[in-house]
């Protein structure tokens, strides 16, 4: 990462020569800082942008000849250097205990270790950690994630004992055992032991506690990789790391070293913050600029199983007279302490535990000579008041792994126009390494925006200047029961395809009744309005309700049937159902009477309307689950069926933690637990990927359809229209803890108009097909031709492929 | 060759009442495709039932509307719009849809229709 970094600041400063790295790892350069997002999203999620050098990977240098300016590598390449760069990183310490390379025992450093880990905890049970610093919890959380009785293992009387003091580490405690971790603090391990075939069963503390365990993680602190410095007479600091000055220049003036493997005053930095701040300097120098090292921020911030932590500057009061204010709630779960010169005019550093979210304003506050307010206390209170980052200093760094400070971020909102965060982060680079910086950046983003008196408008279209939001309002507040009703109160002209579907929509959402009664029907898109999905050719498509994925084979044989009989191609949806494609319009209500005959009814595939709610097959048969995410997937499919929404909304069960149902790629995700549900909301598949956050754990059925019914109904009142939840929720004023306030406190006492909401859709719910199928009126539409009803759409034309039909393409032969 | 310009003859195609306000239905006349279309104050329109975008004959199933102060349909494919007293579309000023004149004689609606 550092190299990477190195060698991106290069280009930007022109660097002319060329540049050749030389890899250990067989895959280009990834964010280690995110590593554990691999096991959710592999390693296209962790990839860096590509650089301009020659990168040989796989091909790790072995000796480095001064005299001669010469490296050599494994597969006996040579390549000679002006300058050498050495960013040879570190390797995880394993202590010396009996044990250690017994099969089972992994360190937490590259992909390469994650896939091992993985592998090996399928058929593991337990699982151990030793070290309980900020990697280790990283590991445990991911040890937990895979399904494993998880413990950690520190030497010191504390969790995190680098970055938090006594009073957070207790705090830090509590969560993570909360959370099911078990914690061993204060004795280091003194064995790992092994079956008789070479295997780990458990782990031996010094004290005697014997932890059962069949993996073992050991995530003890890192050393740096000096050997090649070492070898080649370069100086060492004792306790290891290549000794550079403040240029990053080592004892020979032909090369450098940066990031984990340096000794920069005296100090080894196993952080990314300084070791891009050492890429930066060492990129300076060979530019011929007079750059020296800054001196290292070791501020961090993250969120570990769920837990915010925060440590910033000078976070132990090491600095003479310094003054602790320590603000300690431990029913809340929070803890915060700031460190303030003797005075109590500045703030030098801190600890945050629970709640991190004034993490980015007091981190920038202690970076800068900014006077604290009166009562400095008030900046980590609960009730604090935000308003912070307006005073804060241009100078003042607000991303430290990019070191963009504030003047930078306002530059680029008023002189280069950047008005989103993407662009944003596009032009400083702010917020784009470990991403702790990005609500101040976006505060800073709409303070700028709203300063410079940029609006952007939220007129739904050419003929409502209101957002949908309070459009929505309008209707539900004043009983609005007709599109003519609202454009002609509140809007101009005749409405389009943008307001008509958005106001049908609204109307569905709270009135009920069938989405073709009436005036309502002219409003509806085309999918709504015939209640299938238009495909490429005009034909359309038929999506039955399949609940849950579970499905009889009678029904299966039905669904068969109909297609053969119908001549329709047939496909298995990713929302586990069947879809049939190549109807007519002349052919729905004749195949809907096949299908409704047999017991099936509307899937909505065709509208901005609940889905389907997928899932695994759980503990019925799967020898892992713990719950039957079958049975309550189906009750949630049934539950919100018909439901109408500014999107579509999809669900998702998952038995065990193992997550075959995907739950955490939907809108609404629930996964199993020994003792109930957990819950998660607001994920998305498709164009913009995004994981459900968890929102509640450890649910009982009733509570977590409680908290749903909530969910979905404020998501109908208060998103834009065709706004996914993910982006609904990203772009909420105080995110997913808002939206908890909101559901489980019910701080807007909105709660019981949300729940009597979702019974009205409950208790109306009816199948639209069949309400067609009754209805001579409604069924008038689906004809091909008005005056030759009998006539099939001659455009609509399909060729052989696979054994089934599909849409001729334009100078294709008809198929006869 | 020589253009000859010949009176339309109107081709009756359904009843006045079958026609949803601000809803198309589709007509074949001769083999081409027609989308016809009744306005919110009760005027009709007829345009070419092709999508020129998509080349799906689809247009009598889009929402009808209003951009300015003309008549609108967005066609339900990929959402161009077009003007339904020009048949010109927004998106593109090169496209045009046909447009046929269309009357009401009789609670009928008859549509001109030229045939060659």
């Amino acid at each position: 990462m550092v190299a990477h970094r190195l060698v991106s600041a290069l280009a930007e400063r022109g660097y002319p020569g060329p540049i050749t790295v030389l890899a250990e790892e067989d895959r280009p350069a990834y964010d280690r800082v995110n590593l554990t997002a691999w096991f959710d999203a592999g390693a296209d999620e962790l990839a860096l942008p590509p650089i301009a050098a020659d990168v040989h990977l796989d091909d790790p240098v072995v000796s480095i000849d001064r005299d001669n300016q010469v490296v050599r590598t494994i597969s006996g390449r040579t390549v000679s250097y002006d300058t050498l760069v050495l960013a040879t990183g570190s390797r995880p310490f394993v202590p010396p205990i009996d044990g250690r390379d017994a099969r089972g025992c992994f360190v937490y450093r590259t992909i390469d270790d994650l896939e091992a880990i993985q592998i090996w905890a399928a058929g593991a049970r337990a699982g151990v950690v030793i070290g309980g610093g900020l990697l280790g919890l990283e590991a445990a959380n991911a040890l937990q994630r895979l399904g494993l009785a998880t413990s950690v293992v520190e030497i010191a009387d504390r969790l995190m004992p680098l970055q938090v003091d006594d009073g957070g580490g207790q705090l830090l405690r509590r969560h993570v055992e909360g959370l099911g971790v078990r914690v061993h603090t204060g004795h280091p391990a003194a064995r790992v032991d092994t079956d008789p075939d070479g295997t780990v069963s458990g782990l031996t503390l010094a004290d005697g506690t014997r932890i059962e365990a069949d993996l073992v993680v050991f995530a003890a602190g890192v050393r740096p990789r000096d050997e090649l410095a070492r070898a080649c007479g370069l100086a060492v600091g004792e306790r290891g790391g290549i000794v550079v000055d403040d240029t990053g220049r080592t004892t020979d003036p032909n090369v450098y070293a940066i990031g984990e493997c340096a000794r920069i005053a005296d100090q080894v930095h196993a952080l990314i913050a300084p070791g891009y701040a050492m890429a930066e300097v060492v990129a300076d120098r060979l530019t011929g600029s007079p750059a020296v090292f800054p001196g290292a921020d070791t501020s961090t911030k993250l969120k570990l199983l769920g837990v915010d932590v925060a440590s910033f500057g000078d976070a132990f009061a090491r600095t003479p007279g310094a003054l602790d204010l320590v603000y300690a709630d431990p029913v809340a779960g929070v803890y915060g302490k700031l460190v303030v010169t003797d005075d109590a005019r500045r703030l030098l550093g801190g600890v945050l535990v629970g709640d991190a979210s004034a993490y980015p304003v007091l981190r920038a506050l202690a970076n800068s000579d900014e006077p604290l307010p009166e009562r400095p206390a008030e900046l980590i209170l609960p009730e604090r008041n935000d308003s912070a980052p307006r005073e804060l200093p241009d100078a003042a760094q607000v991303c430290s792994c990019q070191n963009v400070s504030k003047g930078l971020l306002c530059k680029a909102i008023c002189d280069d126009g950047c008005t989103t965060l993407p662009e944003l982060k596009a032009t400083t680079t702010a917020g784009t390494a470990c991403g702790s910086c990005l609500p101040l950046v976006k505060q800073i983003l709409t303070t700028e925006l709203t300063r410079a008196g940029v609006a952007v408008s939220r007129a739904l279209c050419e003929h409502f200047e209101q957002s949908r939001v309070e459009l929505f309002d309008i209707v539900r507040i004043r009983g609005i029961a007709t599109f003519s009703q609202l454009i002609a109160e509140h809007g101009r002209g005749r409405g389009c395809d943008i307001c008509k579907p958005a106001v049908a929509s609204m109307l569905a959402s709270l009135g009920g009744g069938h989405v073709l009664d009436g005036e309502r029907a002219a409003l509806q898109d085309t999918n709504d309005h015939v209640l299938a999905n238009l495909q490429r050719n005009g034909s359309y498509s038929v999506v039955p309700r399949v609940p849950g994925g579970e499905i009889t084979p009678q029904k299966l044989i039905v669904l068969g049937e109909v297609a053969q009989e119908f001549g329709l191609y047939t496909k298995i949806t990713g929302g586990q159902r069947i879809d049939l494609f190549g109807a007519r319009l002349e052919q729905l209500p004749a195949i809907w009477r096949r299908l409704v005959d047999a017991g099936f009814e509307s899937g909505h595939a065709y509208g901005k309307a609940l889905r389907t709610v997928k899932s695994c097959v759980g503990n019925t048969w799967c020898r892992f689950g713990v719950q039957d995410s079958v049975g309550l997937a189906i009750a949630l499919e049934l539950r919100y069926r018909g439901f109408r929404a500014p999107h579509k909304v999809k669900g998702g069960v998952s038995g065990c933690a193992r997550e075959c149902a995907e739950a955490q790629a939907k809108d609404f995700g629930v996964i199993a637990t020994e003792t109930g549900w957990n819950l998660y909301v607001g994920g998305n598949g498709g164009f913009k990927p995004r994981h459900a956050e968890l929102f509640a754990r450890d649910l009982d059925v009733d509570t977590l359809v409680r908290y749903l019914d909530r969910f979905l109904m404020f998501y109908v009142r208060t998103a834009d229209r065709l706004q996914r939840t993910a982006s609904w929720i990203e772009a909420m004023d105080g995110g997913i803890d808002y939206l908890r306030r909101v559901i489980v406190d019910d701080e807007l006492g909105l709660a019981a108009e949300l729940d009597a909401a979702m019974q009205r859709h409950v208790d109306g719910y009816s199948d639209e097909w069949r309400a067609v199928l009754d209805d001579p009126d409604k069924l008038r539409r689906y004809v091909s031709f008005v005056n030759a009803p009998d006539t099939p759409d001659p455009s609509i034309t399909f060729v052989d492929e696979r054994g089934q039909i599909r849409p001729t393409r334009a100078l294709e032969v008809v198929r006869g | 060759m020589t253009a000859v310009a010949i009176a339309p003859e109107w081709v009756p195609v359904c009843d006045y009442a079958d026609l949803t306000p601000e809803r198309g239905v589709a007509a074949l006349i001769d083999g081409d495709q027609i989308a016809l279309f009744r306005l919110a104050d009760g005027s009709l329109r007829a345009v070419g039932n092709r999508d020129p975008f998509s080349g799906a004959y689809v247009l009598a199933r889009g929402i009808v509307g209003s951009r300015g102060s003309s008549p609108t349909v967005a066609s339900p494919m990929l959402k161009h719009v077009f003007d339904l007293n020009s048949g010109r579309s927004f998106d593109d000023a090169t496209i045009r849809l046909p447009t046929y004149p269309v009357r009401v004689a009789d609670g009928r609606v008859q549509v001109g229709w030229s045939r060659a």
